[in-house]
């Protein structure tokens, strides 16, 4: 009770003090305003990234392994070179993994290149043509929209038939429907049975411009020897650590590598991507966690300064408190509080600012969210400030001999 | 026991090089319910003796005893105590807070002792009421007259309901008329059995109390009780327009 009183006289003499002061309050608050407004941008920047980039990866399917000779992340440069000497995954190596794994929904070997794609005259460049089998359909979690997808029979015997992403379906066919027509890549002519529906981008790659055809046809078509990436999808989330060590164990056993031998190949994953991501954006945090703090620190020596004349300033209406009975506590706190109210301020104008911000950067450069947890730090942040930096004038302002305070005018 | 015990009380000053003795070994007694004037010149050491009756100084040597309390051994946060509950201060200067009401500032110790709101409310009301200002509680010191301040301050320093009203030149940044306004009050008070100090340099002024005690050089000079119409006749002499309201109502 009795300190709730001290708390509201406190709150009411600091509000009395900001409007006297207006000016000066919102000059000492630019500081702090300055310094919420970095960490909350920050933090909006982080949490909009972390947003966009989860959105983008979950094309990958975080159930699935992806195993292929390169790493996703190499840890050096040497490890990279190491990678170079790795046997190149064959078809043979695949097919008998698929058929060894026990754990696994679906195994699809798979390989892309660009090439050009020809309808009658007119033709698209650039187009990623991957080639795979009708697993594919479950691994990489394409769906279609129009006829069919890859079969079995497709893939075992290799017919020309493709299926196309929804780019290629506009720019060459425009209005026409796809399906029963041909197209030519690398003069040969393949059937279109299906179309694919729209997915988006990955990283700024279009997952819709896109012919998918049969493996064996890829192979004699475009690459004779591919480079495959061997597409596992695990049976169930929960398993994924058991589902992972089956494919590492029938590969080496496929490979027949020694115990004594390191794995030749990489069984990359989505979280890998995420994990890479997570470790970029925990290095801008740090990065803008220190300017942050720099900001505040500055913004602090500003309200510090600030509540120093402030107690110089009313040194008499300290020394009336102290002679009616004020205590050295009553005093730090009436201080303490007046200071932690300008940051406040700070802390809530800087807030205000950030959210327009915000608002404007998703609208136009890339999108940033404020979330209650960075809303909740930036204040609370602020007050620490506002009491940190506020602790010394206060310490002087209670520690003042009275005598001497009603004598100053 | 004497309300107030000053037993051979000093207070130096440490000048730079110099020590100042303001008061040399000053022993003093003041009964409840009287009525003191402290006088002397600028230098004296009245203001000395002030502080450390009102508590706001402890003396370098010798003993202060306020209504049973060892005030000499006192530290800071147990002296703000017995101020707030045992002195009530006015000063020349008002030293009102000047963005607060009246009503405010007279609530202020009663924030500081504590007080429940609504307690608050009614002891600061009765304050202000016993002064004369129960009409002007909402005003700001700005929107008041010197004499209203004053009695705002006065009010302020009753609420907690002291054992000493301390004034430190009550009239000094008055106009006679108001001055005498103001004296009347401590009349009124004074007859409603608070013990009241003033400290002045104002003949006039020290009149209204029934004793006189006159510094030099940091030592008593004099100490006189003054016959008790001899303040009342000068009052007579110095404000042609007495006080309407009799004093009957406040007679024991």
């Amino acid at each position: 009770m009795k300190v709730l009183a001290e708390m509201y006289e406190g709150l009411g003499i600091s509000w009395n003090a900001l409007r006297a002061n207006k000016l000066r309050s919102v000059l000492a608050t630019l500081g702090i305003v300055i310094g919420v407004l970095t960490v909350t941008l920050m933090g909006a920047a982080i949490n909009g990234l972390n947003q966009a980039f989860i959105r983008n990866v979950s094309a990958l399917g975080a159930d699935v392994f992806y195993v292929s000779r390169n790493k996703w992340f190499n840890d050096s440069y040497e490890d990279w070179l190491d990678t170079r000497k790795r046997p190149q995954i064959t078809l043979a190596e695949a097919e008998a993994l698929a058929r060894q794994l026990t754990l696994a929904d679906a195994v699809a070997p798979a390989d892309d290149d660009e090439d050009s794609v020809k309808y009658k005259n007119r033709s698209a460049s650039s187009v990623d043509i991957v080639g795979t089998t009708e697993a594919y359909l479950q691994t990489s979690g394409v769906d279609v929209a129009q006829g069919r997808f890859l079969t079995a029979a497709d893939a075992q015997g290799g017919q020309p038939v493709c299926i196309i992403g929804n780019d290629v379906a506009t720019n060459l066919f425009r209005n026409d429907p796809p399906i029963g027509e041909r197209i030519k890549i690398e003069n040969q002519s393949f059937l279109v049975v299906g179309v694919l529906n729209k997915q988006g981008t990955m990283f700024g790659y279009s997952l819709d411009n896109r012919v998918i055809i049969p493996l064996r046809q890829y192979m004699g078509v475009l690459d004779r020897y591919p480079s495959l990436t061997i597409q596992v999808k695990a049976g169930a989330l929960a398993h994924l650590d058991e589902a992972r060590q089956e494919v590492q164990q029938v590969m080496r056993r496929v490979r027949h590598l020694r115990p004594s031998q390191p794995d030749n190949f990489s069984i990359n994953q989505q979280d890998q991507i995420v994990k890479w991501f997570h470790d970029q954006t925990a290095t801008i945090a740090v990065i803008g966690l220190f300017v942050t703090s720099l900001a505040l620190f500055v913004g602090g020596i500003g309200i510090m300064n600030i509540m120093f004349v402030s107690v110089v300033e009313r040194t008499r209406e300290i020394g009336v408190r102290k002679a009616i009975g004020a205590k050295r506590r009553n005093i730090l706190l009436q201080f303490l509080i007046e200071s932690a109210c300008v940051c406040l301020l700070g802390g809530l104008i800087g807030l205000g600012i950030a959210w327009l911000v915000s608002l404007a950067v998703s609208q136009w450069l890339f999108p940033a969210s404020l979330s209650g947890t960075i809303v909740a730090m930036s204040l609370l942040v602020s007050l620490l400030t506002g009491v940190i930096s506020g602790f010394l004038p206060a310490w002087r302002a209670a520690r003042m001999d009275p005598v001497e305070a009603l004598r100053s005018e | 026991m004497s309300l107030i015990q000053l037993e051979k009380i000093s207070r130096r000053y440490q000048m730079g090089t110099e020590t100042v003795h303001a008061l040399r070994d000053v022993s003093l007694e003041i009964q409840r319910g009287e009525y003191v004037a402290i006088m002397g010149p600028s230098g004296s050491g009245k203001s000395t003796l002030m502080n450390l009756i009102g508590c706001l100084d402890t003396p370098s040597t010798g003993h202060y005893g306020l209504n049973g309390a060892r005030i000499s051994e006192m530290n800071d946060n147990q002296l703000a105590e017995i101020r707030n509950r045992e002195i009530g201060f006015v000063f020349q200067t008002f030293n009102l807070l000047a963005r607060s009401n009246a009503l405010h500032n007279v609530e202020l110790p009663l924030i500081y002792a504590g007080v429940a709101a609504e307690e608050r409310r009614r002891l600061a009301l009765e304050a202000l009421g016993q002064v004369g200002l129960a009409d002007r509680i909402h005003h700001k010191p700005n929107e008041l007259s010197g004499g209203q301040r004053q009695r705002v301050a006065v009010a302020r320093a009753l609420v907690n309901k002291p054992s000493i009203l301390l004034a430190d030149e009550p009239t000094g940044n008055l106009d006679s008329k108001t001055g005498e306004e103001i004296m009347a009050l401590f009349d009124k008070l004074f007859r409603k059995g608070n013990t009241i100090i003033v400290v002045t340099h104002e003949e006039d002024i020290a009149k209204h109390a029934r004793r006189i005690i006159r510094l030099r050089d940091g030592l008593i000079a004099s100490d006189e009780m003054q016959v008790e119409g001899r303040a009342s006749s000068a009052e007579g002499k110095t404000s042609p327009a007495p006080d309407p309201r009799p004093s009957t109502l406040d007679r024991p």
